[in-house]
């Protein structure tokens, strides 16, 4: 687990990459924390490298996405595998986090 | 005593019977002892040795000569183990002594130093020493976390396991199956049956989100909450939205479970459900072709109060199966990371069948386990089946 931090503005784009599963979900956790300021007014977690996410963190998807909603920053999804896009779809999460195909779609849609 | 300071202060026990080793120690030791990285207490023998261990837990070493009266230094080591188990020994021997050197470490000495001492020698095999009791302790503290956190899984473990239904009940309308294959470390699956009224009844199969005894506790909530809303309410999507509604209050650690629900109709033969986020039914005919029922465009339990859930009703044939699942079965990897995927179970069901009820639900597992081999699954792997008879 690692993130990839860099910014465009007042975006930050995060990438995550590999499993995200019960054995790295709270690493995975903290480490998103860590990784969003109070002056990102948008964040876009990109999942073109993340190979399978488990309900751990789907979990982990969900506070950060509470949080967000509660100080008015801006999240959306992008760039995911068709077997993860299935689990957000069949979860129902994304009728509650915006999904987008590319980072560019992710990123015009938070106006950055 | 916190790591920083166990780090930085070590009391050692010298033991020797000639009075002038402790003056010459406290003295070429100074540096160490002024700086608090050493602290020296002295026993004239090994009695007094084993007492001043017995009564100051706070002693990390020994450091100690062979020859002593009462009660040796040889003798001492075969002691030690008893009243201070975690404690190493380096022991001062004569010069060529090897007999008793190799006594003493076979007795559990860690090191030996030779007379007359060499004290730049003595420093560094008293901090070597040091270093190992330090990595001994952390071992013996990350082995005690492990048998707490398994304990914790076995107490999860069985609660998940005393939730289940074993006894399925037979009648020429329709037979019942259920079974759960936990993963090695526990997950959050469960299913239910509820009887209802006009001899109906009610099945769930669920899956929450994370492991261990929070999802337990959560798992029971749920379980609970839907037992009462299925005798209350109106059809499957009226019950999710109420357990829905009850499981959003509170719930600020983000815990969420998939669910299907559905109610079956033995009278007309009428299957209705409603998804909670969770994979919709597979029905297999009798023939073995599958039909993969609608989702309901649900939504995970305790995401979003409020949330409506919708319904979906399935008229099935005599002979259908229902199969409700986990995706710890579609979601199953084998040694080259593939996933099991839904169009295998498909597949095999139709190139063979199932007979009954029984059959349908042992084939999932067996899938699952010939598919996964020797590669340790991640999640509970759930299945609870339904066969129209007729």
């Amino acid at each position: 687990m690692g993130i990839n931090a860099e910014r465009a503005g007042g975006t930050l784009i995060a990438k995550a990459d590999g499993r995200i599963d019960s054995s790295n979900s709270r690493e995975f956790h903290s480490e998103l924390e860590a990784t969003i300021t109070d002056s990102d007014t948008s964040v876009v977690l990109d999942f073109a490298d993340v190979t399978y996410i488990s309900s751990a963190g789907m979990r982990v998807i969900l506070m950060t996405a509470k949080g967000l909603q509660q100080s008015g920053t801006g999240f959306v999804l992008c760039s995911m595998t068709d077997s993860i896009r299935e689990v957000f779809k069949i979860s129902g999460f994304d009728k509650i986090i915006p999904i987008h195909n590319s980072q560019a779609e992710a990123l015009s849609a938070v106006g950055a | 005593m916190t790591a920083t300071e166990s780090a930085q202060k070590h009391k050692i026990l010298v033991v020797d019977d000639e009075p002038d080793l402790e003056p010459l120690m406290l003295q070429r030791m100074r540096r160490y002892i002024r700086t608090g990285v050493y602290e020296f207490v002295f026993a004239r023998n090994g009695v007094e040795a084993l007492e001043a261990l017995d009564m100051d837990e706070s002693i990390d070493m020994v450091l100690s000569d062979i020859n002593m009266p009462k009660m040796d230094g040889l003798t001492l080591l075969e002691r030690i183990p008893d009243v201070a188990p975690d404690i190493r020994a380096v022991i001062i021997s004569a010069y060529g002594d090897m007999k008793n050197i190799r006594i003493a470490m076979n007795r559990g000495a860690f090191d030996f130093v030779t007379k007359p001492v060499d004290f730049d020698d003595l420093k560094f095999t008293i901090d070597r020493t040091l270093q190992h009791i330090r990595e001994w302790k952390d071992a013996l503290s990350a082995r005690d976390k492990l048998v707490v956190l398994q304990n914790e899984l076995n107490v999860a473990s069985m609660m998940q396991q005393s939730i289940l239904p074993n006894k399925f009940a037979r009648n020429d309308d329709y037979k019942l199956f259920g079974t759960m294959q936990p993963a090695r470390n526990v997950g959050g699956d469960f299913f239910d049956v509820m009887g209802l009224s006009d001899g109906k009844v009610g099945l769930a199969i669920a899956d929450v989100s994370g492991k261990g005894v929070p999802a337990a506790l959560f798992m029971m909530s749920s379980r609970t909450l839907l037992k009462g809303a299925a005798m209350r309410a109106d059809g499957p999507g009226e019950a999710l939205s109420e357990v829905n509604d009850v499981l959003n209050e509170d719930n600020d650690a983000c815990m969420f479970v998939t669910m299907i629900y559905a109610v079956y109709d033995p009278a007309t033969g009428t299957l209705t459900y409603a998804d909670g986020g969770h994979d919709p039914p597979l029905v297999v005919h009798a023939d073995g072709t599958t039909t993969q029922l609608p989702v309901t465009e649900g939504l995970a339990l305790g995401v979003l109060p409020g949330f409506d859930y919708n319904q979906y009703s399935h008229q099935l044939a005599p002979g259908d199966t229902v199969v409700l699942y986990t995706d710890g079965v579609t979601e199953a990897i084998n040694s080259e990371e593939e996933q099991l995927g839904l169009h295998r179970v498909r597949e095999a069901f139709e190139q063979n069948p199932p007979r009954d009820a029984e059959d349908a639900g042992h084939r999932v597992i067996d899938l699952v386990n010939d598919f996964a081999g020797d590669v340790p699954q991640f999640d509970d792997t759930t299945c609870l089946i339904l066969r129209r008879e007729g």
